[in-house]
Formats: C-alpha cells, sequence, structure tokens
C-alpha cells in the first residue's frame, strides 16, 4: 500500500525543527552505509570524522574559523531567500570581497596602521555588493534570473582572481608561485585565543547573525520581505516595491558574503592565493537551508556544516578517506532534509485515498 | 582559404556538443513543468560514469549508456524529491549539483588525469576525403550525429506527436492536464528522467572526447550555461541548436585568440563565454512578453492533486 500525503491544516511548527534533525540522522546512517561500503569500520570512521578533530582545544577553535565565512555568508542568503530572491553566487562576492579588502592591504603594503582593519572589512563588503549590484541590475532592469547571472559571475571573479594572484599581485619575492605577499600583522584580523586560528571574524560572524535576525523579526524591510516570499501577490497589492526588495536582499547578501571573504583572506589565509575558499559560497545555500532560513537556526547549522570540512580534511589525513566525501555528506544532508520537509505542510496516510476514515465508536 | 576554417569549424562542433545535449534534455524537461536546475551535477555524474565505465570495459557504448544512466539516476532523485515529496525545485536542483559535484568528485578521484582515446570518428570511405564537405558533414564521432539527431526528435515529438502535445500541456496547466485524466506526474518523471540521460550524455561528451579524461569539475559551468540556452531558445529546439553552436564558436574563438599570443591575459579570454551568457540571457529576458509566451505557465510549480 502507497502512502499518501495529506495536507495539514496549517503548517506545523514542531516539524520545522524537528525535519532538521532527522535529516542528519538519517545522513549519518547513509554515512555509515557509504563507509561501509568503502571498506571501513563505520563506527570508527564516524568518530574519526566527527568526533575526533573537535576534541581539543585547537579543533574547537577551528570549528568557530570554519563556522565563521559560513554563517556570515548564509544569513545574508536566508534573506534572500526568504523573499525568493535566489543569490547562488555568493562564492564570487566572497572572492570579489577578498579581492578588494586584500588588495587594500597590499596596498598599503609598508604603510599600514590601526585605521587598516576596519577599511579592509569595509573594502571585503563593498567588494562583495558590487558584484551583487550586477544581478540585481539586470534582474530589476532586465528581468533576467538572477540564478544564472550571479551563477556566471563566480566563474569570472575567480577568473579575475586567478589573474591578479598569476599577474600583478604576484608575491616579488615568491619565486614565481602565483599567491600575494603575506599580509603585515596590521592587515591580519587579530588572533583571540593563543595557540589557535581563531580571529575577529567569529564574532563578527555572531553579530551579522543578530543583525540578521533583527532584520527579519523587527523592521519593516524584514517584514516586506517575508511577505514578498510567502505571497507575492498580497506584497504587491500592499504596494511593497519588489524592485526594491530585490535590490536590497542582493546587495545585503552580497555585503555579507563579500566580508566572509575579507575575514578569509585576512584571517586564516593571511594572504591571496587562486583559490580563497573550498566552496563556503555553495555550502552556505545548505547552511541557510538547514538554518531553516532563520539566524537563529543558521548559527548551529554553519557549526554542523563547518564540522564536515574539518572532519573531511581530519579523515584525509588519519583515514586516506578522500576530500570529496565531505561534498557527497553535505549533498546528502540537503536532500534529506528537503525530502523530509515535506512533514512540515503534510501528514503521511497509509492507505486507500478517499473514503475509509477511522471507524466511530 | 575555406579548408583552414574548417578545422575551426569541427572545433566549434565539438565544443557544442556537451551544450547541445544538456540544453534539449533540459528543454523537455521544462516543456513538462519541471525546473531542474542540477543539470551541473547531472552532467559531472555523466561525465565520471562515461569515463570510467569505457576505461573498466574498453567499450565506449558501455560508457555512453552508464553515462546516461548515470544522469538519469540523479534526475530519479530529483523526481522523487520535487515530484514525490513536493520539495521546493530551485533548491533540490541547487542540492542536485552540490551532491553531483561531490559524488563525481568520489567516484573518480583514482582516475584524474589518465588519458583515454578519443571516442572514435565514424569515417565513411571515400566521402570522408572530399574536400570540405567531407570534413564537415561526415567523420564525426557518434555522438555529434546522436546531438544533432537528438534535437530533430525533440522538435518531433513535441510539435508533431500526441504524447508531445500532452507533455506540453502539463507544463502549461498541470491542474487542467489532471482534471481531463492525464498523469500528470508520471508525464514529469519521464520529462525528468529524459532530461537527466540527455544531461549524462552531455558530460560523457567532455570525458570521451572534447578532453578525452576525467578532471574533478570538469564541466566547469557549463550546465549552467546549457541550462541559460534554453532561455535563450525561449523553449524551442532548434534555436537551442542555434544556441549552442553559437556558445561553442564563443569558447573556440577564445581558445585561438589564447593560442595567437594576443597580449590579453588568459583569464580574461577564459571570462568570455560566462560574460557571454550573461549578455544573451540580458538580451532575451528583457522581452518579457516573449518569455512570458514561451516559458512553460506551471515551471517550477509544484503539483499535488489533492492540493
Amino acid at each position: 500500500m502507497l502512502p499518501r500525503l495529506v495536507p495539514r491544516g496549517e503548517p506545523s511548527t514542531a516539524m520545522v525543527w524537528l525535519t532538521p534533525v532527522l535529516a542528519v540522522a538519517l545522513t549519518l546512517v547513509c554515512g555509515m552505509a557509504l563507509f561501509a561500503g568503502m571498506g571501513f569500520d563505520p563506527l570508527d570512521a564516524l568518530y574519526a570524522y566527527f568526533v575526533e578533530p573537535v576534541s581539543t582545544r585547537f579543533g574547537l577553535a577551528e570549528l568557530a574559523v570554519k563556522t565563521t565565512p559560513l554563517a556570515l555568508i548564509a544569513v545574508g542568503l536566508a534573506i534572500g531567500f526568504r523573499a525568493n530572491v535566489w543569490n547562488i553566487g555568493a562564492e564570487g562576492q566572497l572572492t570579489m570581497g577578498a579581492v578588494l579588502g586584500g588588495g587594500l592591504a597590499l596596498a598599503a603594503y609598508g604603510a599600514e596602521g590601526p585605521w587598516l582593519m576596519p577599511l579592509m572589512l569595509v573594502a571585503g563588503a563593498l567588494g562583495g555588493m558590487a558584484w551583487a549590484a550586477i544581478p540585481a541590475f539586470l534582474r530589476t532592469r532586465f528581468n533576467a534570473s538572477e540564478i544564472l547571472t550571479s551563477l556566471m559571475l563566480v566563474y569570472v571573479a575567480g577568473l579575475l582572481l586567478n589573474w591578479l594572484v598569476h599577474g600583478p599581485w604576484r608575491d616579488p619575492d615568491g619565486f614565481n608561485f602565483p599567491q600575494s605577499r603575506m599580509f603585515n600583522p596590521e592587515a591580519l584580523l587579530p588572533s583571540l585565543l593563543d595557540g589557535t586560528r581563531l580571529h575577529l571574524g567569529f564574532p563578527l560572524a555572531l553579530v551579522a547573525v543578530a543583525a540578521g535576525w533583527f532584520l527579519l523579526a523587527r523592521t519593516f524591510v524584514g517584514f516586506q520581505i517575508k511577505v514578498l516570499g510567502l505571497t507575492p501577490a498580497a506584497a504587491s497589492y500592499a504596494g511593497f516595491d519588489r524592485n526594491r526588495l530585490v535590490w536590497f536582499c542582493l546587495l545585503a547578501s552580497g555585503a555579507l558574503a563579500g566580508l566572509a571573504g575579507v575575514v578569509e583572506a585576512a584571517g586564516p589565509i593571511g594572504q591571496l592565493v587562486p583559490s580563497i575558499s573550498p566552496g563556503y559560497g555553495f555550502t552556505a545555500i545548505i547552511v541557510a537551508f538547514l538554518g531553516r532560513l532563520h539566524p537563529a537556526g543558521i548559527l548551529p547549522a554553519a557549526a554542523l556544516v563547518a564540522l564536515s570540512y574539518i572532519g573531511g580534511e581530519s579523515a584525509q589525513i588519519t583515514m586516506q578517506l578522500p576530500v570529496a566525501v565531505t561534498g557527497v555528506f553535505q549533498g546528502m544532508l540537503l536532500f534529506f532534509l528537503l525530502a523530509s520537509d515535506v512533514l512540515i505542510r503534510y501528514r503521511v496516510r497509509w492507505g486507500a485515498a478517499g473514503g475509509v476514515r477511522e471507524a466511530v465508536p | 582559404m575555406i579548408e583552414a576554417v574548417v578545422p575551426i569549424l569541427l572545433a566549434v562542433m565539438t565544443a557544442a556538443t556537451p551544450l547541445l545535449f544538456a540544453a534539449t534534455g533540459e528543454l523537455v524537461t521544462e516543456k513538462s513543468g519541471v525546473l531542474n536546475l542540477g543539470v551541473e551535477g547531472m552532467m559531472l555524474v555523466g561525465a565520471v560514469a562515461g569515463f570510467v565505465v569505457t576505461m573498466a570495459t574498453g567499450s565506449a557504448v558501455l560508457g555512453i549508456g552508464a553515462a546516461a544512466a548515470g544522469g538519469a539516476f540523479l534526475a530519479l532523485l530529483f523526481a522523487v524529491l520535487t515530484l514525490g515529496l513536493l520539495a521546493n525545485q530551485v533548491a533540490t536542483g541547487l542540492a542536485l549539483t552540490l551532491f553531483g559535484i561531490g559524488l563525481s568528485a568520489l567516484i573518480g578521484q583514482s582516475y584524474v588525469g589518465i588519458p583515454l582515446d578519443r571516442l572514435p570518428r565514424l569515417d565513411v570511405p571515400g566521402l570522408s576525403d572530399l574536400p570540405v564537405v567531407g570534413a564537415l558533414v561526415f567523420g564525426h564521432d557518434a555522438l555529434i550525429y546522436l546531438s544533432l539527431v537528438m534535437v530533430g526528435v525533440v522538435h518531433w515529438f513535441l510539435y508533431r506527436t500526441r504524447k508531445g502535445l500532452i507533455l506540453r500541456a502539463v507544463g502549461e496547466n498541470h491542474d487542467a492536464a489532471h482534471a481531463i485524466g492525464y498523469p500528470v506526474l508520471t508525464i514529469r518523471l519521464l520529462a525528468t528522467l529524459f532530461g537527466g540521460a540527455m544531461c549524462g550524455l552531455g558530460g560523457a561528451y567532455l570525458s570521451l572526447a572534447y578532453t578525452p579524461m576525467w578532471a574533478e569539475d570538469m564541466v566547469a559551468g557549463r550546465g549552467w550555461i546549457a541550462l541559460a540556452l534554453v532561455v535563450f531558445a525561449t523553449w524551442k529546439p532548434g534555436r537551442v541548436l542555434a544556441g549552442a553552436y553559437l556558445f561553442g564558436g564563443v569558447t573556440i574563438a577564445q581558445l585561438h585568440v589564447q593560442g595567437a599570443g594576443f597580449a590579453v591575459p588568459s583569464q580574461f579570454l577564459s571570462m568570455l563565454p560566462y560574460l557571454a551568457t550573461i549578455l544573451v540571457l540580458v538580451l532575451i529576458s528583457r522581452d518579457q512578453v516573449r518569455i512570458r509566451l514561451n516559458a512553460p505557465a506551471c515551471i517550477g510549480k509544484t503539483f499535488h492533486p489533492a492540493a
């Protein structure tokens, strides 16, 4: 007998927060099967992947380091996704943030001062914003899908950075390696915990999450965004300016992605290299959905996905697991989440459709 | 003079074929009202499946079959989620791409950089040696012919058969189609699987003929370009053909300029296909009426008969 889906009268609030847990559980089960299929003891592999790397002080700090860009980007994306504005080019905006912020650090090389760091952060945010302004303009002026334009710009930004570090910004003393100079200490985010890589970017991400929550929950713009996403017709009836909201969503998410880019360049990396992120801009899409497009959910979701990155790196060293396993895990997680989200709006019923009702005593 | 142009035209055809497969498949999927943004992921899985099976069996035919099956398998995942479990199509398509990138890298990790014999060209004795025409019409590999045939088949199916009409009806108004008694979900499932298989073939063309080897993320955005091509073609198979060859032309022109040693850094030339995609999207999308008249009216909308 096939199960049927019966619409609930109202979306289930409990399920909104239960389905991510269900999705994580299903991912772990499938992950164990995957490990077993690759010839590893599943429990050992899970331990090596998800527990061992964060069992030290350094590991925990690394978790925060990797949570930082994911949370920053995902909060921005969530704002857009709430309004059905699909910025999926965050990776490119991150790159441009690193280019502008890092470029400033290189331009000020040898003449740094305490003014530099704040300016770099602003430049990074502006870089991401400028890159996101292109899809915003093309969408509002020419009706071009922001999904495709923002994505195409990811490749353009990547090639631009590639050219910069191969050409004009290459380290003059770097034996021709395609990378910039190491930034001077004034252009690096201050470390917060001795012996770890935890840096000022993490508290910045927490502030961004709080600001995202405030925007969505307590401001008129946030209200307009939610209405536009839920019922576009109601939004236009209420006279909300759709184009302005599209601009707002793209600029906000671009700024946060750009910030994540400069934070990466001036934080854990400390210079400009051809590839600033291992796909944080794309993975943040998973984080945003896993966190229910809600800033309060995004923080734990970002930590969880950051754990999958760290676990992947450590399992690569300790168990020679291919690093691609991380991507499979992350993809599976989003699949299971999207699949189980059906429970929010539908009940599962077994039995034939129509007439059959529970017997009334 | 004409003789010199021939190799360039041949190169354009090979660059265009992956796009042509993927865009033609996605067109059928979208015509049924399903927006599958996972083209990039399906192409990657097709590329790695085609490569690995061809390596293991020595048979390109089996490899091509595996590529189609791999793409269709990912499309099946998409169909289960969006058609069966009513998930958001945009989000699921993105998930499919992310999953496809990871899965293909995992499968292909021990195959990176191993060269493979290119898919053989089908030479017709005598005819292939004709000047100009011989090279342009005869002597391509089988997949190039298949891609061209598929464009014709899809056009014939969509506009000349009853089943094609029903598929388009489902894409235009699923409630009406359901009310008349057409199996909306079955039709969409089949259209999605077809799209996936075609994307798999497009991927296989990359790993078996265009650059006969496997490299991580080797599709390099072509899946997204194929998605843009469908919009550019205003959902018409003939225009998909024109668009794919146009993009093949941009890619090859860019390579030739790089090879000729112009003072422009190669990275800027490599940006051209992506910038051209944006330009083309803008040109076609700014005419909103045209988009609205041609886009399937139910594209991307979830269908639940009881809702």
